[in-house]
């Protein structure tokens, strides 16, 4: 914790920002954001034999970097493994990290303790995944939206449910429900029920992870029009974790795509689907599934898994799966490329994507699109 | 004309809970035809795996209860087969995968021993040529090392690769049926694409035919040949691939495709299904979808103001008869009297398109036919091999093959 020498409450002015290994320029936006998040790692250790001693780390987040302004929506979409969801509670402090920095209005987010850290948690609020497991079931629905607002001393008795019945009310549930327990609700109605008390802090900032992964088709929509109303109506932003690509696009003003624990690209959502540059972005647009039977893109189908995070490739780390790669090596000259082993098969791939770690940088396009990648435009 | 694989007549399975008999599947009918992918789509509690698992008869009884209907396997009705020649149809005609092969997958054998065991039951085969069948249903499915591999636990491999083994599993019998129920919704979609992809290859290879379960409309529309549409545990609509997508007939289909968020339609609002599915203990009286449904709704408001020839469409000859019916929030609204009163069954609304609603076009003059469709798609999505990419210049994303 040797990042957190600066006192708390002294407002910090954005510092130019430069990282060992990330150069992407974090540059704050008249008005300052929201949130930003410089050079972030969450490291766990791999502890072996008798005495525990830590021999590795599995490296879940390795130097994220990006600003999310009021009122907006970045997306954060990869596959599962990639570090997305570590991301989002590394953010809140519900997993400490192991480097980097997180600043919530300007103000040195983990440098705060005690009593002042619990005002700023009032402000960060996080939805989760799976609306059974993230609600207690031997309370009742009016308690555990209630439980923040006494906790954090807001309301008391009559007041406090009055409020309860509010927020019900504006998840689009009938305040009566109050006395009921979660598993009265169906799915799509405890999500609402996540919802009422993530806001029932009025919270600036929400921390959505995979809010409607676990819901049928035709609730989704439901969850996703809440969400859009109250960002509208209460100027929240969110940062909208999930791995279905077509809901974050729809959802999002910006989306980063996470490859093993690093940013591998970035920019405005619709430029992201309309001019994707890096090859882990192509293909997986691709992969996802159009709901058009005469589809019209052609699908990349990646050779072998996601690498493991505690052992990740060196240089690049999609080199091992990446198309491009292997087809700029087929045509390269041989002191340019190496032979490496990939899903058990040799494949020769580009040397500088093996020796070398790419870093954000911008591409051809829209303002604001950055990719990690020797080779694309 | 070819005759059907598998069909199913008017398949009903109840289960026997403590608060009475509830019924998942409801005069279910369809056909598969050889080589052929037929799609049941559906959301969660709608039918489809109890009709998959009642195929095999694998549901347990009690307190399951096939309540009538035939299951015919090229003319063979598997409901009247004892248990014994019931062992000898699953794994060897008629084979399955499940949406989560972790759970699948014993963990105390090795994988090939788990293979083994099925050849060895239904081929009559050595150990030894068992494992050598075994080995070459590893290779087939993209397992690389597979004389290494068949000797790793499930827990040594990824998901992706699990799927796999349960899809070598499956296949090593050369069953001419595979059920494949939610074969990717727990994989990546990266991972998906490649399952999905080698599914489509051991198809062609083999003539096999394939009902494919799953929530996700996407997959449906790359995959499936013919598809019928699940609410409530009946077929609600069943039509040609190209069909359902083109000119969806039943109101649930078409809340369902405007409800999903599609890439490159950035942040346009999301039309929703007001309300939530049914729960199979307390149905609705009458079609089990009008509490939610939008277009009984659009009828009766457009009656109640003068316009009924307007808004029923031809050939329907729904009555214009308007009567308050309440929600499942327990809220009032003006529906069509029929629809909160007669359950509509499956009609063949337009040649070879069935729907099951009143406020559809020919609905009242359709004939009640059994849903037949022996049809091919006709675009089958182009796949490149990550490592093998077309020759193009390589700075352009394009040329990568995103874009037709």
């Amino acid at each position: 914790m040797a990042q957190n020498a600066t006192a708390p409450n002294s407002p910090i002015a954005p510092l130019p920002y430069v990282s060992s290994r990330d150069s992407r320029l974090v540059a704050p936006a008249t008005g300052g954001p929201l949130l930003e998040v410089r050079d972030l790692r969450t490291w766990f250790p791999i502890r072996r034999g008798v005495f525990s001693s830590t021999v590795g780390h599995v490296k879940a987040v390795d130097g994220v970097s990006f600003n999310i302004q009021p009122g907006k929506t970045l997306g954060m979409v990869g596959e599962s493994g990639c570090g997305k969801t570590t991301v989002g509670r590394t953010i809140l402090r519900l997993i400490p990290k192991h480097a980097g920095e997180v600043y919530y209005k300007g103000q040195d987010f983990f440098a705060y303790h005690g009593e002042e850290l619990r005002n700023l948690r009032r402000q960060m609020q996080i939805v989760f995944q799976d609306p059974v497991s993230s609600l207690n079931p031997r309370m009742t629905v009016g308690n555990i939206i209630g439980e923040p607002i006494e906790v954090h001393g807001i309301a008391r008795g009559a007041e406090k449910r009055e409020m309860v019945a509010g927020l019900l009310k504006r998840v689009g549930l009938d305040p009566t429900y109050a006395a009921r327990y979660p598993h009265e609700f169906s799915g799509g109605q405890r999500q609402r029920v996540g919802i009422a008390r993530a806001l029932a802090l009025s919270p600036d900032f929400i921390v959505c992870d995979e809010p409607v992964s676990a819901l049928d088709v035709s609730i989704q929509s439901q969850i996703l029009n809440l969400l859009d109303d109250l960002q509208r109506e209460r100027n929240i932003a969110y940062l909208f974790i999930a791995h279905n690509l077509a809901v974050v696009e729809h959802f999002s003003d910006e989306v980063a795509v996470m490859y093993l624990g690093r940013i591998v690209e970035q920019a405005p959502a619709r430029e992201l689907y309309a001019n994707p540059k890096h090859p882990y972005t192509i293909a997986l647009l691709s992969a996802v599934p159009e709901p058009n039977p005469r589809p019209k893109k052609h699908r990349i189908v990646l050779k072998g898994e996601v690498p493991s995070p505690s052992n990740p490739p060196t240089g690049c780390a999609f080199h091992p799966r990446c198309p491009l790669t292997r087809q700029l090596a087929a045509g390269a000259s041989a002191n340019e490329t190496v032979q490496i082993t990939s899903g058990g098969e040799p494949v020769r791939v580009m040397g500088r994507c093996v020796h070398e770690a790419p870093t954000l940088v911008p591409k051809k396009g829209e303002p604001g699109h950055v990719a990690a990648c020797w080779f694309t435009e | 004309m070819q005759q059907p694989l598998l069909e199913l007549k008017n398949l009903n399975v109840g289960f026997d809970t403590e608060r009475g008999l509830i019924r998942p599947v409801r005069d279910v009918s369809l056909s598969i035809y050889p080589g052929q992918t037929v799609a049941l789509v559906g959301e969660s509690g709608c039918g489809k795996s109890v009709t998959a698992l009642s195929i095999l008869r694998l549901i347990p009884q009690p307190p399951g209860r096939i309540l009538g209907g035939e299951v015919l396997l090229e003319g063979r009705d598997l409901l009247k087969l004892s248990e014994k020649q019931m062992r000898g149809v699953r794994g060897k005609d008629i084979a399955m995968i499940f949406q989560e092969p972790m759970t699948s997958l014993n963990p105390v054998y090795t994988i090939g021993d788990q293979i083994v065991e099925a050849i060895t039951l239904h081929q009559g085969v050595s150990t030894r040529e068992a494992y050598q069948i075994a080995e070459e249903s590893l290779r087939d499915v993209g397992i690389s090392d597979p004389h290494r591999r068949i000797h790793e636990y499930p827990h040594q491999m990824s998901g992706g690769m699990r799927q796999r083994v349960m899809i070598a599993m499956a296949l090593s019998c050369k069953p001419k049926l595979l059920i494949a129920d939610e074969p990717t919704t727990a994989l990546d979609v990266t991972i998906q694409a490649q399952i999905l992809e080698l599914l489509r290859k051991l198809q062609q290879e083999r003539g096999m035919s394939i009902l494919l379960i799953t929530h996700d409309l996407g997959v449906v529309a790359e995959n499936a040949d013919v598809v019928g549409v699940m609410y409530a545990s009946r077929v609600v609509e069943f039509a040609t691939v190209e069909d359902l997508f083109d000119r969806p007939q039943h109101p649930y289909t078409e809340g369902l495709f405007r409800s999903i968020p599609k890439l490159g339609a950035h942040h346009e609002r999301l039309e929703t299904i007001p309300g939530m599915v049914p729960n199979p203990m307390r149905f609705p009286a009458g079609c089990k979808f009008h509490p939610r449904c939008p277009r009984t709704r659009g009828c009766a408001n457009a009656i109640k103001s003068g316009r009924a020839e307007a808004a029923i469409p031809k050939g329907s000859n729904v009555p214009p008869d308007v009567v308050q019916a309440v929600d499942a929030e327990g809220e009032s609204f003006p529906a069509l009297r029929k629809c909160i009163e007669v359950e509509p069954t499956l009609r063949e609304v337009h040649g070879s398109h069935w729907a099951a609603c009143h406020v559809t076009e020919n609905f009242d003059k359709a004939p009640g036919t059994v849903p037949q469709l022996e049809h091919r798609r006709e675009v089958v999505p182009v796949t490149i091999e990550g490592d093998a990419l077309p020759d193009v210049p390589v700075t352009n994303a394009a040329a990568m093959g995103l874009k037709a």
